[in-house]
């Protein structure tokens, strides 16, 4: 692949202007999928299912075959293009995009075109240093998801080289709700960071309603991001690229930033953009082209003929209305507050994505300091290193049992961050990970003590030292203790013992 | 007037996994061309006035429980049409092109 060119991304941001634009896809968590009564494998009781266990008919497009829509997968759509800010249509109606590909066996998608579910939308993102941006939301639709595809053999085991592919239809059919943003002006450098904090609101909300799983790196949230630049004080956009396949936090990010910097080398030279469809790679944080978009746009939509219009009651969108809950970004200004962190420590746990798995994990118990350096500490390194998002490495009654075990003085922090490893590597429960390791902290005295007598036995100069009040000598002890116990000991508790026997004479 | 060309006749084929000949391409672009020119007699009816219809009978609200019902089909079933297999997924020939 030819080296592609980056623009230092200041230079960029002073040359021209980000307009971006975001696709969301939420899998809803619904008992069964859109339109069959197959189990739906977005829903956490049926997750990582077998291949074709979760297939009906209808997920198969068998002839005789027909689709009918499932109520609750409406009204979960309705109530997130009510927390939207979104109107909700009068009526509305399914539409066929036909294309040939066969992650979906009919050769169309059930979707929605000219007459969404929900449209004209607002919804309010709050930025790490506070600020708050008003994204304004087109429209959301409702959509089934398509089969999962694996490509075999070709040299490089990407697409293209793919000699055959498989094909698992369990997620074909699942619902969908596709939410699209108008083109977002005015964010300027923050764009990157505005797009991460998006998608992170509407997780934040999507898990609030309760209607969907939303875990990114399962795929039940989705982030298709565009991005064009227009030179400063231009009227018109720029051509846009659409990047897909960015399924963390921190690759939404990272991607947005890449192309704005991929585009302005472009166009600085002069060059011209192509409209076509990216893939984000996370190993590379690179972006490399796919199909181009103009000639595979024709997708023929016309109106489903196998399903009626949707017509929801005004009673039903009201009730809908009244159980929203509260706003994500009220939500987090509450729970600041209630939390007392600092601005600094809210927006780790925000930029984290975190807010979620710190709630609960204070609902489990834990204290708000203890819950909050768990997760955008260790867990967000051991998420760094693995270059996935830490809300999926440990669940919040996990973390908090963690705590709760370094507050009862079973663990230290050392020992946690062991602990917490192995709940990494599924191993279990933090409680049954330190039987099975034996990683407790030793608090039998009668131990340790025999642990300082012999490292004080072995360092006579130490001894006198302490003995003449030079008490940090003491640290060579300690170190010595903490080593023979294999740091499976609280060093306060050293720290006192060592004095006392020191003092005492009882070396 | 719709048109559809030999060319565009030829492409869908190729889509569809359809092999057509020549002269099935000749015919077929005559035949859909004549298909089209007869549904197109539709527009000459249809004004600002009529509001467009994808359903025949007006019905609204049809909806289905959110309840898994006995029409899941296993693996065998659903395997059973499958030209070819490879454990329980089916085998599709090399995708040209990009992923949807």
């Amino acid at each position: 692949m030819a080296r592609v060119e980056l623009m230092d991304y200041e230079k960029a941001l002073e040359l021209f202007e980000p307009v971006i634009g975001l696709e969301v896809h939420v899998e809803l968590n619904t008992e069964t999928k859109m339109f069959s009564p197959a189990p739906n494998p977005a829903n956490e009781k049926y997750h990582g299912a077998e291949p074709n266990t979760l297939v009906s008919p209808v997920c198969l497009g068998l002839p005789g075959s027909l689709p009918v829509v499932n109520g609750d997968a409406v009204e979960k759509s309705i109530s997130l293009g009510l927390a939207l800010g979104c109107s909700i249509a009068a009526s509305s109606r399914f539409a066929r995009k036909n294309y040939f590909y066969p992650d979906l066996a009919k050769n169309y998608q059930i979707s929605q075109y000219d007459e969404p579910i929900a449209f004209e939308g607002s919804v309010e993102v709050e930025l790490a240093d506070g600020r708050t941006f008003q994204v304004p939301i087109e429209r959301a639709h409702m959509e089934e998801d398509a089969g999962k595809l694996t490509h075999v053999g070709g040299a490089t085991g990407r697409i293209q080289g793919a000699e055959y592919s498989l094909v698992d239809y369990n997620r074909a059919g699942v619902p969908l709700v596709e939410i699209v943003t108008k083109p977002i002006f005015g964010a300027e450098a923050d764009a990157p960071e505005l797009a991460r904090a998006y998608v992170s609101t509407i997780r934040d909300m999507a898990l609030s309603l309760g209607i969907s799983e939303a875990r990114m790196e399962r795929g039940n949230l989705r982030c298709d991001a565009n991005v064009s630049l227009r030179p400063r004080g231009a009227e018109q956009l720029g051509i846009r690229t659409e990047t897909k396949n960015v399924n963390s936090f921190r690759s939404i990010e990272r991607a947005v930033r890449y192309e704005i910097q991929r585009q302005a080398a472009i166009l600085a030279k002069g060059g011209t953009i192509t409209q076509e469809t990216r893939h984000w790679h996370e190993d590379t944080g690179t972006t490399s082209p796919g199909r181009p978009k103009s000639d595979a746009d024709d997708y023929r939509y016309f109106p489903e003929p196998d399903l009626v219009p949707v017509v929801p009651t005004t009673e039903l969108i009201e009730s809908l209305r009244a159980a929203l809950p509260e706003p994500p970004a009220a939500r987090r200004r509450r729970l600041k507050g209630e939390w007392g962190f600092t601005d600094l420590e809210f927006q780790d746990v925000v930029n984290g994505g975190l807010l979620n798995e710190v709630a609960a994990t204070i609902a489990e118990g834990a204290t708000p300091a203890a819950a909050r350096k768990w997760w955008t500490g260790e867990l967000t390194r051991l998420a760094n290193a693995s270059e996935t998002d830490a809300s999926g490495l440990a669940t919040p009654e996990q973390v908090a049992q963690l705590a709760a075990l370094v507050d009862a003085g079973t663990l230290t922090d050392r020992l946690a961050r062991q602990v917490l490893e192995g709940v990494v590597a599924g191993e279990g429960s933090p409680q049954e990970i330190v039987d099975a390791r034996g990683l407790a902290v030793v608090s039998d005295d009668g131990a340790l003590i025999a642990a300082i007598d012999q490292a004080l036995a072995s360092q006579p100069d130490v001894l006198e030292k302490i003995r003449d009040g030079k008490v940090q000598a003491a640290g060579a002890v300690i170190g010595a203790v903490m080593k023979a116990m294999q740091g499976k000991a609280d060093a306060a508790r050293v720290r006192e013992l060592v004095l006392e026997r020191a003092g005492s004479g009882g070396a | 007037m719709p048109e559809i060309s030999a060319e565009q006749v030829a492409h869908l084929a190729t889509l569809a996994r359809i092999a057509l000949t020549e002269e099935e391409i000749a015919h077929l672009t005559t035949e859909l061309g004549q298909i089209m020119q007869a549904v197109e007699q539709v527009n000459r009816v249809a004004t600002p006035e009529v509001p467009p219809t994808s359903h025949p009978i007006p019905m609204q609200n049809v909806f289905r429980a959110d309840v898994v019902t006995d029409d899941v089909l296993s693996p065998e079933q659903a395997l059973a049409g499958a030209p070819e297999r490879d454990g329980d997924r089916f085998v599709v020939s090399a995708i040209l092109g990009e992923e949807q």
